[in-house]
């Protein structure tokens, strides 16, 4: 498996296309598509994505007309508009974490059992009261951080030291959180309250305080959005503006190059997936500090390959991933609104999956347009140079 | 290839570095190896089942379960082998294995036939490999991130599809099927009572072969023997045919099979649709005769896991299906007494670590590893001793654990296709 990733990942840009221009380099933002461009792909991919929506709706029998209108109505109630913002903080805290791996070619799958094995050590931590108010918000994060970038760090290290693929890897201790989650729930942290498995609610005095940001609804604005937003400001400056940012940009590049270069590759990989899991341990906070104060079945699930959409949606640009994070947070808060007009709320993962795939197939053409576009102006400027010296002559 | 010899300078372990400079390292695995070591189990399992009295280890109804759990992991495995072996990566392999459950069931439910359903199953898998095949071969995306899309809109795409079809037929529901026809099994029914005898009798070795050879011989979907045929007919198909050496070929140096005239994007295409089939048709064995029913989320990731047999089996036909037999086994234990079970498998583990650890030491002189290996062995069988059972939700991700131990201690020694992963573009000259 480490063969797998060196071959990949050795071979310069990764994408076989030679020189800077790799796919995974365009994709996930390494090679920078200029100006219009950049934005043309993903609203093409988004437009495209509603068409195919279209089909299988009316090839279900309905009309997509009444559907995006429904979708856009309820969207727009100032309610759902401060839900959407809620869900969007968590989506876009998962899909940093994913991007901080991306960024390095690790593909940390592993984003939900990271969150979720988290979630649930940092809500039995939290409700035990052990530090009186802001106090236990700090514990509660710390905590879930450092669980997070534990799990992570398991990956990491098996990477390092026995050569298993991190996506493996990942994917296989996804499962071992799931059940260790619900052991730990069943065993040591979870209180049966009638029918409910959850764990005591984290006290009124250390919740995360929402903020009444959006007018004419009752329905507050998570404090986490603060958070997020710092974290996405952090992930800028790290990867922009640190050696360390060079150096984990740089291993993804070209790992010879950067071997060359005296960066410590093996390092790097502990720190970048140990990093990733961190970030992960916070995708929870906002729904355990914020909204439902404990951890139990309706915990949000899934949260992990959200945020793997939502980094290949915004290319893990951080202002890219908030566009998407809010895109992706819309269509499944929205995605209930179906039902009024008897259409399966299904409807909305279908556009999210096909919006994914097209998102990735558009980045590719745009870049390819580009390509035969430069040619095509070299061609035309190397051929009328001669030209011109000839006319002089 | 430079994928080789980046293989090698970013080569992971230390271990690896030593291991390949010790002069025993190298051992052919034959037949008889194979044969002895498949006895050596036995016996080892057996002692371990009159030592801790977990009678369900090597007991038919075990064997039975495994076998019909290792043909989906199999199935899947089979899958990455065809599109790994021409240079595609497939974690898509649980998206197409989802949209294998659902058409299976669909297909078995529509034409009132399980084996109407085999085939719809694998053309739905087939649809989810096309798509793979238009983002990675077509297009050039990234081979990773296309199978993690395949999987997330397969289970979108499915959650949509059952809602619409299924809810509407009586006994159906938005997250299941109705119960689906039922397929024939092959049983060799004169030899089910003296075995069942001879199993109950719990001798020593006797009745452990007993119990593995009634697992074996009674009540065999047909299913199960098609995807067994499945093993040797890939190995056929992809070594000893010119159509498999110019597939391999694309997996290993696509320029130069260009070269030689191979339309690689067409055997690429191929690979990858008939992964997807594999895949479909492991999906489709999930909803028509493991659980005789389609449900949502019936995958549980096994997908992955046979991606994982596919590794551990080195992209080998032979090597995959012990990989899932051996998932197989793990997942079945969970299902039979799950916790005494696997608590009896700890035992079994820490006695091959043990002999690991021997083996380092004598005939390899690693003294290092060797003590490293005992002292996990002692750690695992301290664990045994101070535990009576193993809790039921640790036992749900035993076969996860096993891959992840097992891909750990054999990661190194695996070779993969030279050009497996990167994507290829006609017309480039490396």
């Amino acid at each position: 498996m480490s063969e797998r990733n060196a071959s990949s990942s050795g071979t310069p840009g990764a994408g076989g296309t030679g020189g800077v221009g790799g796919f995974r380099d365009r994709l996930l933002g390494r090679v920078k598509l200029s100006g219009w461009l950049a934005l043309a792909a993903p609203l093409l991919a988004v437009l495209f994505a509603a068409l195919i929506t279209s089909v299988v709706l009316l090839i279900a029998g309905s009309s997509p007309l009444d559907a995006f209108d429904a979708l856009a109505q309820y969207g727009t109630q100032p309610r759902t508009m401060a839900v959407i913002l809620n869900s969007a903080t968590m989506y876009y805290i998962s899909a940093l974490a994913v991007a901080i791996g991306f960024r390095m070619n690790l593909f940390n799958i592993g984003v939900d059992g990271q969150y979720r094995l988290a979630a649930v050590v940092a809500a039995g931590v939290g409700g035990a009261a052990l530090l009186p108010g802001v106090l236990n918000i700090l514990l509660v994060l710390v905590v879930a951080v450092l669980v997070g970038a534990l799990w992570a760090g398991i990956a990491g290290l098996l990477k390092v030291k026995r050569g298993v693929s991190e996506v493996i890897a990942t994917i296989m201790l996804n499962a071992i959180a799931t059940g260790l989650a619900s052991w730990l729930m069943s065993n040591h942290f979870g209180v049966l309250n009638g029918n409910e498995l959850a764990t005591r609610p984290i006290p009124a005095d250390s919740q995360m305080p929402g903020m009444a940001l959006i007018s004419g609804t009752p329905q507050l604005v998570n404090g986490f959005l603060v958070v997020a937003i710092i974290l996405g400001i952090a992930y800028y400056v790290l990867l922009n503006r640190t050696r360390f940012g060079f150096e984990l940009r740089a291993t993804g590049m070209s790992e010879p190059a950067a071997v060359a270069s005296g960066i410590g590759v093996k390092r790097m990989i502990v720190t970048t997936m140990v990093l990733s899991g961190a970030v992960a341990g916070l995708a929870g906070m906002p729904e355990l500090l914020g909204e439902s104060h404990k951890y139990s079945n309706n915990f949000p699930s899934g949260l992990g390959f959200d945020g793997i959409a939502i980094a290949l949606l915004g290319r893990n640009n951080p202002v890219g991933m908030a566009l998407g994070a809010l895109l992706w947070s819309f269509l499944s808060n929205s995605s209930n609104s179906l039902q009024m007009l008897n259409i399966s709320k299904e409807t909305a993962d279908i556009m999210k999956g096909v919006t994914v795939l097209s998102v990735i197939i558009a980045y590719e053409l745009v870049h390819r347009y580009r390509i035969v576009a430069e040619q095509r102006r070299a061609g035309q400027e190397t051929a009328a140079a001669p030209a011109a010296e000839g006319a002089a002559a | 290839m430079s994928g080789q010899a980046e293989g090698t300078t970013t080569a992971p372990a230390p271990a690896g570095g030593a291991r390949a400079t010790s002069p025993a390292r190298r051992f052919r695995v034959t037949t008889p190896i194979l044969l002895l070591g498949g006895v050596g189990l036995v016996v080892l399992l057996s002692a371990v089942r009159i030592v801790t009295g977990a009678s369900d280890i090597t007991s038919g109804g075990t064997v039975a379960a495994a076998l019909g759990l290792a043909v989906p992991i199999g199935l899947a495995a089979l899958g990455g082998l065809w599109s790994e072996r021409a240079g595609v990566v497939n974690i898509g392999l649980e998206g197409m294995m989802v949209l294998g459950t659902w058409f299976g069931a669909w297909g078995a439910l529509q034409f009132h036939s399980p084996w109407a359903g085999v085939v719809a199953g694998a053309v739905g898998g087939a649809l989810g490999g096309a798509i793979h095949a238009v983002a990675t071969v077509t297009f050039g995306v990234d081979h990773i991130i296309s199978g993690v899309a395949i999987n997330i809109v397969g289970v979108g795409f499915t959650q949509y599809l059952s809602k619409l079809v299924f809810e509407k037929m009586p006994g159906g529901g938005t997250k299941n099927s109705p119960q689906l026809p039922e397929m024939g099994r092959l049983s060799v029914t004169f030899i089910d009572g003296p075995l069942r005898t001879l199993e109950a009798k719990q001798w020593f070795l006797l009745s452990d072969f007993a119990g593995i050879l009634r697992g074996l011989t009674q009540g065999v979907s047909w299913f199960t023997i098609l995807a067994i045929l499945l093993v040797p007919l890939s190995y056929y198909i992809l070594w000893r045919t010119a159509f498999g050496l110019r597939l391999r070929s694309c997996g290993e140096r696509p320029v130069a099979a260009e070269s030689l005239g191979v339309n690689v994007y067409l055997y690429k295409w191929a690979a990858v649709v008939v992964s997807g089939l594999l895949a479909g048709l492991g999906g489709a064995f999930l909803s028509i005769v493991a659980a005789g029913i389609y449900r949502d989320g019936q995958t549980g990731g096994r997908g992955y896991i046979g991606l994982a047999a596919m590794i551990f089996g080195n992209w080998r036909p032979g090597g995959l299906a012990g990989g899932a037999a051996l998932f197989g086994y793990t997942d079945a234990l969970q299902l039979r007494q799950g916790g005494v079970s696997v608590h009896a498998l700890l035992l079994v583990v820490a006695l091959l670590l043990a002999a690991m650890a021997v083996y380092q030491l004598v005939r390899q002189s690693r003294t290092v590893a060797a003590l490293i290996t005992a002292g996990c062995a002692a750690l695992v069988f301290v664990v045994f001793m101070m535990t009576d059972t193993v809790p039921e939700q640790f036992t749900t991700f035993t076969p996860h654990l096993t891959t992840l131990l097992v891909l750990s201690l054999a990661s190194q020694r695996l070779r993969m296709p030279a050009a497996d992963g990167i994507p290829y573009r006609r017309g480039q000259t490396t």
